[in-house]
């Protein structure tokens, strides 16, 4: 509390020899240092391990006056939108009107210039994003159930042993995106449709509160969008949140209850039926040929 | 058979200096085997030739400032291995064009600089010795030395091996779960440079990516899974070591790029021999 004191303390300790107060505080400090030391190098190398941690109850998130700048470009401006607890949600707009951005920021993976995003409390690995696959390296040598297995790295983190369950873990999340006996099959021996049921097979072993999808759709064939839509659309029944960037506004309609109509400012936000307006639509900058589809 | 037992044992039976060669070639192919495959499998091959020059300018300093010292000439390879490793992953991280240009600028800045540095205190001979090693010339220090620093390599790649190999396939996935991970990427050009540098003393800077690189490039034929490729590879590169010291041997060739080339033959062997892989191994890469 009172530093000069304790600090004068200390000295007057020094000088009237009472060495033994002076090494309990300087035990004390190594002792703090070397915990703060350990902190920091287990979260350089060794982050989101994490066994402990429950499933959380999926927390609401809430976007205050966000704003995300690439160099001199702002990608997304003054953004303020909530995704309540348990929601689905979808976030369109025109190319590069921000959508990834602001899933990004979301994330944790951008920071935000300005404004931030409200959590609710809830712990990092409540969260589960699935990036757009083309950041994913598809030719390197590895096969789709160690590709699945990294799903759970808050239960084995950087160096723990994995858990004698994870195998089924992994089978059963195969099984899930009908990939049953896929186990050993290198990554890069599979289509474009089959490796996103991969993506959602890791996705289901993140058992996150939150989902973020990227695109999740995007340049796959109808079967296998609509085998993943109903998952998504379990995981919704489930009572996760959930946020969709997506292109098709009629899948929007059909399946998403909420959107977030996005271009660089938000341009409405809430019930799909109202965000999805002709007005709303034209204002975001979306062709005419988009809005008569929706 | 006393006559195959004359050709393949007797060199190593009778000369001291031919023992210490090999022991060297398996403690390197032991490293160069599992770096050497992660580095291929990442597409750095690149940047691991660059990383092999940068360990010149270093060692350079250390031989202008401390003569033949091997400690002197690994610590300054070392130092300078590491900072143009830091170096290439920030422009790594940049995602700029230049990437591929930069990089080969620091390998002829590196090799420029080391040519130089070497030549302002030292002979022909030394420049020689620095740019193409001497592997018979490996005494029991140097084999110390190159056995330390392999062993650091193979234990660190093993502990951090499950991160490595998520951050290789999906760096944002690895960045999400655990809110950062991009230290690995460091730590592993690292792991390339100690590797190099206990292969420096023996194939020097110009070569020692070749027993690196070659073995591992060639196991890549024969399996697409990376475990039985890093086997395939670590014995590739202890028998390539095998078949040019002998071939060194019998016919007075220099060791180091004997070695070298009967690793190229290997692999393309290996190249022309392969099972037919629907062209797996040539896919495209993805942006």
């Amino acid at each position: 509390m009172d530093g000069r004191g304790e600090r004068l303390d200390r000295v007057r300790a020094v000088l009237s020899g009472r060495t033994d107060t002076v090494w309990r505080a300087a035990q004390q400090a190594a002792g703090s240092g070397m915990e703060r030391a350990r902190l920091y190098l287990s979260r350089l190398f060794d982050g989101g391990y994490d066994p402990h941690v429950g499933t959380a109850a999926p927390p609401a998130i809430a976007c205050a006056d966000l704003t995300v700048s690439y160099h001199a470009t702002r990608a997304i401006e003054n953004v303020s939108v909530e995704f309540p607890s348990g929601s689905m949600t979808a976030v369109i707009g025109p190319n590069g009107g921000g959508k990834s951005t602001l899933l990004k920021a979301i994330a944790g993976i951008l920071r935000p210039n300005q404004g931030r995003v409200d959590y609710d409390g809830a712990a990092p690995r409540a969260f589960a994003y699935l990036p757009q696959s083309d950041e994913v390296d598809r030719g390197f040598p590895i096969s789709v159930g160690e590709f699945v297995a990294f799903g759970g790295w808050h239960g084995f983190g950087a160096f723990s042993p994995v858990s004698d369950a994870l195998g089924d873990e992994i089978r059963e999340a195969l099984a899930t995106v009908g990939l049953r006996d896929a186990e050993e099959r290198p990554i890069d021996a599979l289509s474009v449709g089959q490796f996103r049921r991969v993506l959602f097979a890791r996705l289901a072993l993140q058992r996150a509160a939150v989902l973020l999808l990227d695109e999740p759709f995007a340049g796959i064939d109808a079967t296998t969008t609509a085998d993943l839509l109903r998952l998504v659309e379990e995981w919704h029944v489930d009572g996760r949140t959930i946020i969709a960037v997506l292109h098709d506004l009629s899948q929007v309609e059909r399946h998403f209850p909420r959107s977030v109509l996005l271009a660089r400012r938000c341009i409405a936000a809430g019930e799909t039926a109202t965000v999805l307006t002709a007005e709303s639509l034209a204002q975001a900058g979306f062709a005419s040929a988009a809005i008569d589809a929706a | 058979m006393t006559g195959a037992e004359d050709i393949l044992l007797e060199p190593f039976a009778a000369y001291g200096f031919m023992r210490s060669a090999l022991v060297g070639i398996v403690a390197m192919a032991l490293a160069n085997g599992p770096i050497g495959v992660l580095l291929l499998a990442r597409r750095m091959s690149l940047v691991g030739d660059v990383l092999s020059h940068a360990v010149m300018p270093g060692a350079a300093l250390g031989f202008a400032f401390a003569g033949y010292s091997l400690l002197a000439l690994s610590a300054g390879g070392v130092v300078t291995g590491l900072v143009v490793a830091v170096l290439s992953s920030a422009i790594a991280r940049l995602r700029s064009p230049q990437e591929e240009v930069s990089l080969v600028v620091f390998y002829l800045l590196s090799l420029a600089v080391g040519v130089l540095l070497v030549t302002w205190r030292g002979s022909n001979v030394d420049l020689m010795h620095v740019l193409f090693g001497t592997i018979l010339a490996v005494d029991i220090p140097t084999l110390v030395l190159m056995a330390l620093l392999a062993s650091v390599s193979v234990l660190a790649l093993a502990a951090a091996y499950r991160p490595l190999l998520l951050e290789s396939v999906d760096p944002a996935f690895l960045q999400s779960v655990s809110g950062g991970g991009r230290v690995y990427r460091v730590v592993f050009l690292a792991l390339v440079v100690l590797d190099l540098v206990a292969g420096f003393e023996a194939f020097g800077t110009l070569l020692a990516v070749g027993p690196l690189l070659l073995p591992a490039a060639a196991a890549r034929c024969w399996t697409a899974r990376l475990a039985p490729s890093i086997a395939l590879s670590t014995g590739l590169g202890i028998l390539s070591g095998y078949i040019g010291l002998l071939l060194s041997f019998f016919f007075n060739l220099p060791s180091g790029p004997t070695i070298v080339l009967i690793g190229g033959v290997v692999y393309l062997l290996s190249l022309s021999l392969r099972r037919y892989r629907t062209g797996r191994t040539i896919a495209p890469q993805p942006a």
